[in-house]
C-alpha cells in the first residue's frame, strides 16, 4: 500500500476540479490514507471467475419509442441559471484569445 | 379533538374521511408545531407553508365535491431534499445547489401529489446524502428529538428528525447505505428501503446510482407500507424501475402473525464492538419472534464482512462521476470574477460549493476510477459486491426473511465522529449488504439501550421484490412490543420544549 502524498491528492483534485487549498492537502492526504487502507480489504477476497456486479436489477437495455414529446419550459429553467443571454446558458471563456 | 400532530396517518386518514377534521386543520396544526419547536431540532431546510395549505384546500375541496380520493389525502409530509418538488428549493443539503428551484417534479414527488399528500416542506440531509448524522449538512445540523444533544442518524436526519418530533406522520427519505434505516433506528421509528427498481429514481439527485433507493418513514409500520404503497411501482422514466405489481406491504403489515416465519440471524452483524444495550433488545426480539412462532436460526453471510470495503468503494466511484454535473455552469453557484477561464470557474465553484465530506468522496472515487488503481478498487469491488448478493441469495433459500441491529449503537452525540470519516461509517455496517444486494430491508423499534435510554432498531431483510415479507415480521414485533409498552415506542420519547 503506497501512502499518499500531498502530491497525489493535489493529482486527484486536479482530476476531479477541485482547487483545494494548500492546508487541505496535508488533511486529506491523512484521511484518504486511513480511507484506503481500509477499503483496500477487498483485495483480500478470492474472485476469481466473479462476474463483477454493476446493478441489482439484471435489467439491460431498457428503450422506449422515440416520440416527441413537450420538454421543460426554457424560461424556468434559465431563471436558475448562474447567467443566460439571448435564452441561453452563458459560460466563462472556453476558448483562449489568439 | 386531540392534538392532531399526535395522531397516525391511518387515524388522520379515519378522521379525515368522517370529516370530523379537515386537511386544511390537520395541515395547521402540523405547521405551527414546526414554527414553534423546530428551532430546536431544525428539521427542516424549507417549510413550504403557501403551498401546504394551498395542497390542503384543494384536498378538503375534492372531499366536499364527493371526488374519489386516495386514503392518505390530506396527510402531511416532509420531504428530503434531494428529490426536487417544482418550485421549491432543493438544495441536497449543500451550497452548490443553494437558490436552485427545480423546474419539475421528480416521479415521487408526482405520486405523492396525486394521492393528495400535502408536504410540508423539504427537511435537513447531509450533504448529498453523504454521512450518517446528518452534520455534513452545509446548512445546520440537525439533532435528536429523544435528546437534542444527539445526532438524529443520516443522511436523511431531517426527515426521520420530523417524524420522531410528531411535525408530520409521514417522511420520505432516501438510502444509498443505510440513510434511512439507520436515521429511523437511532430516533425510534419506522423506515424502509424498497428493493432497488422498485420506487422511481426520476428526480432524485444522484449519489450513487445502482443504490439509491427513496422510501418512506412513519411512526407505525402500517403508516409505513401505506406510504410505501404510494410510492413504488413502474416508471418509464428511471430504466432501472421494475415493472412487476408492487408486493403487497399493507396487507403484510396488518397481518400481525409469524407463525411457521423462517427467520435468519445474520451471524456477521452483532458481537463485539457493538454495544450491549443494542444487543440486548435484539436478543430479547428474537426471543419474541421464537414466541410468536417463528423459526429462528443463525446463518452466515461470510462475504458481509467485506460490505463496508465494498460499499466505501463503490459509492465514491458512483459519486464522483454523478456530482462532475455540478461544475457551475448551467445551475447552481458559479464562482466566476469575470476574468478566469471555464476551467477555472469549475475548480473554483466546486471547491466552494462542496462540503468536506463531499469532496473526500470524490476523491475517493476519482481515486478507485483512475487508471493503474482501477482493476484493484473498483472492479475488485464490483466482483466482491456480486459475492456478498450471492451469499444473501443463498441464505434466502434457507430462511424467509434475515435480521440483524439496524446499527452498531444509538445516537451519538453531536460532533462525536466529524472529524473521523471511518468511525462515522461504522456506523453502516449492518444496514449495507442489503442495499450493495439491491434487496429491501426496514428497521423497526425494538427499545431503549439500557445505557442511555436512547432508541434501537431491528432490521429485518427480504428477498429481492418481496418487500412484503419485512412487513409483515414488522407489523408482528410493533403489535406486539405495543401490547408490552401499551403504546409506541416513540410516545415514550421526552416532550419537546416543554410542549405536551
Amino acid at each position: 500500500m503506497s501512502r499518499i502524498t500531498r502530491e497525489e491528492v493535489a493529482n486527484l483534485a486536479r482530476l476531479a476540479r477541485l482547487d483545494l487549498a494548500e492546508s487541505e492537502l496535508d488533511e486529506y492526504a491523512q484521511q484518504l490514507e486511513i480511507i484506503l487502507e481500509s477499503v483496500a480489504k477487498v483485495g483480500e477476497v478470492s474472485t476469481k471467475d466473479v462476474k463483477p456486479m454493476s446493478h441489482a436489477t439484471g435489467l439491460v437495455n431498457i428503450f422506449r419509442e422515440d416520440v416527441t414529446k413537450e420538454s421543460l419550459k426554457r424560461e424556468e429553467i434559465l431563471r436558475s441559471a448562474p447567467a443566460s443571454e439571448d435564452d441561453r446558458f452563458r459560460v466563462p471563456r472556453i476558448l483562449d484569445e489568439e | 379533538m386531540s392534538d392532531l400532530t399526535k395522531l397516525s396517518a391511518v387515524e388522520l386518514s379515519s378522521e379525515l374521511n368522517k370529516g370530523s377534521v379537515s386537511a386544511v386543520e390537520v395541515t395547521k396544526a402540523h405547521l405551527d408545531r414546526i414554527d414553534s419547536l423546530d428551532k430546536s431540532v431544525q428539521s427542516f431546510l424549507h417549510v413550504d407553508k403557501t403551498g401546504a395549505i394551498k395542497q390542503a384546500e384543494e384536498v378538503d375541496k375534492n372531499r366536499k365535491e364527493n371526488k374519489k380520493v386516495s386514503s392518505l389525502a390530506g396527510v402531511p409530509l416532509a420531504l428530503k431534499d434531494v428529490l426536487t418538488q417544482q418550485g421549491v428549493p432543493t438544495t441536497c443539503g449543500s451550497k452548490i445547489l443553494e437558490g436552485w428551484i427545480p423546474p419539475y417534479d421528480s416521479t415521487v414527488v408526482k405520486r405523492l401529489k396525486s394521492a393528495g399528500i400535502v408536504i410540508l416542506g423539504k427537511t435537513n440531509m447531509d450533504e448529498f446524502a453523504m454521512g450518517s448524522s446528518t452534520e455534513n449538512s452545509a446548512y445546520f445540523p440537525t439533532k435528536n428529538p429523544w435528546d437534542l444533544t444527539k445526532i438524529p442518524g443520516g443522511s436523511s436526519g431531517g426527515s426521520s428528525a420530523a417524524v420522531s418530533a410528531f411535525f408530520a406522520p409521514l417522511a420520505i427519505g432516501t438510502d444509498t447505505g443505510g440513510s434511512i434505516r439507520q436515521p429511523a433506528a437511532v430516533t425510534g421509528i419506522v423506515g424502509a428501503k424498497p428493493s432497488y427498481g422498485g420506487v422511481s429514481r426520476f428526480g432524485l439527485v444522484a449519489f450513487a446510482s445502482s443504490l439509491d433507493q427513496a422510501g418512506p418513514f412513519a411512526r407505525t409500520v402500517l403508516d409505513c407500507a401505506m406510504l410505501h404503497e404510494v410510492m413504488a411501482g413502474h416508471d418509464p422514466l428511471d430504466s432501472t424501475s421494475i415493472n412487476q405489481p408492487v408486493p403487497d406491504v399493507v396487507s403484510a403489515a396488518k397481518l400481525q402473525d409469524v407463525k411457521g416465519m423462517k427467520i435468519g440471524i445474520i451471524k456477521e452483524l452483532g458481537g463485539d464492538g457493538w454495544q450491549t444495550g443494542v444487543l440486548n433488545r435484539f436478543n430479547e426480539s428474537v426471543e419474541l419472534l421464537k414466541s410468536m412462532g417463528a423459526q429462528v436460526k443463525e446463518i452466515s453471510i461470510p462475504h458481509s464482512l467485506y460490505a463496508l470495503a465494498t460499499y466505501y468503494l463503490i459509492a465514491p466511484s458512483e459519486a464522483s462521476s454523478n456530482l462532475a454535473r455540478f461544475d457551475g455552469m448551467r445551475y447552481g453557484l458559479r464562482v466566476d470574477d469575470g476574468n478566469l477561464s471555464a476551467e477555472e470557474v469549475m475548480n473554483k465553484t466546486r471547491e466552494k460549493g462542496f462540503g468536506k465530506e463531499v469532496k473526500r468522496r470524490i476523491m475517493i472515487g476519482t481515486y478507485a476510477l483512475s487508471s493503474g488503481y482501477y482493476d484493484a478498487y473498483y472492479a475488485q469491488a464490483q466482483k466482491v459486491r456480486a459475492l456478498i448478493a450471492q451469499d444473501l441469495t443463498n441464505a434466502f433459500k434457507e430462511v424467509d426473511v434475515l435480521i440483524s441491529p439496524t446499527s452498531p449503537t444509538t445516537a451519538w452525540g453531536l460532533g462525536e465522529r466529524v472529524n473521523n470519516p471511518m468511525a462515522m461509517y461504522l456506523a453502516d455496517l449492518a444496514t449495507l449488504p442489503p442495499s450493495l444486494a439491491g434487496i429491501p430491508a426496514m428497521s423497526v423499534p425494538i427499545g431503549l439501550a439500557d445505557e442511555d435510554k436512547l432508541p434501537v432498531g431491528l432490521q429485518i431483510v427480504a428477498p429481492f421484490m418481496n418487500d412484503d415479507r419485512m412487513y409483515r415480521v414488522g407489523g408482528a414485533i410493533e403489535a406486539s412490543l405495543k401490547t408490552k409498552w401499551n403504546g409506541l415506542l416513540i410516545d415514550q420519547a421526552p416532550a419537546l420544549g416543554g410542549a405536551k
